[in-house]
């Protein structure tokens, strides 16, 4: 905690305010992958909490390094645009697995449907 | 200020902490592998953004360095076990 001190009052309430926000968004999503019933509504809770509420604490951190240290501070903006990228793809091949799986095990109450995409072994 | 700002830094941290234990809940009784491999990811991230936090609590620009290589190979471990959890096998 070295130069907090004269921090100005403009940088330090947009700063707390979105380190308050990205907290209770990642709670909210984890929240959620604890608690949902069904897989299919699970993936959403992480799905938030990964983009919403690490982008509030990215934000936050790249203005707050960028007054303590009076020069533009981006360095967060590749870790910003890294999760913004990957977490679709994540999403999706989780997605997919968890499809093909419920598929090849004949859990037809989860709702997963074929769609004639996947290629499944032949019935026994 | 300076209390308003360890104050919220202490939330984010408590709030980011109480996720990864929610994630780790999950990860130990997930019904199915996918539920697992999601908590395991979701963890992955969590740790992420506590080092993001402890930078801005420490004022140090090394822990932006260490989010970065967790974001990395948390993306590679995933992909590697969902392609596992389709193919069966990870390289072809």
């Amino acid at each position: 905690m070295n130069g907090v001190e004269n921090l100005p009052a403009w940088v330090a309430l947009p700063v707390s305010f979105l380190l308050i926000l990205g907290g209770c968004i990642i709670f909210i999503g984890a929240l959620g992958l604890l608690r949902l019933p069904n897989f299919y509504q699970r993936i959403h809770g992480p799905a938030i909490a990964i983009t919403l509420g690490a982008g509030c604490l990215l934000i936050a951190s790249m203005l707050y390094f960028s007054v303590l240290q009076s020069r533009i501070v981006i360095h967060e903006l590749a870790i910003s645009i890294f999760i913004l990228m990957t977490a679709p793809v994540v999403s999706m091949l989780l997605m997919r697995a968890a499809v093909y799986r419920d598929l090849r095990a004949g859990k037809h109450d989860t709702g997963a449907e074929s769609g004639d995409v996947y290629r499944l072994p032949a019935e026994k | 200020m300076t209390t308003l700002l360890t104050f919220s830094m202490g939330f984010a941290f408590a709030c980011v902490i109480l996720a990864m234990v929610f994630c780790f809940i999950r990860l130990l009784m997930g019904p199915a592998s996918q539920d697992r491999i999601l908590a395991l990811d979701t963890l992955w991230m969590c740790s992420m953004m506590l080092a993001v936090v402890f930078g801005l609590y420490f004022g140090d620009q090394v822990y932006f360095e260490l989010a970065l290589l967790v974001a990395l190979l948390g993306f590679v471990s995933t992909v590697a076990l969902t392609k596992f959890l389709i193919r069966g096998e990870i390289i072809e």
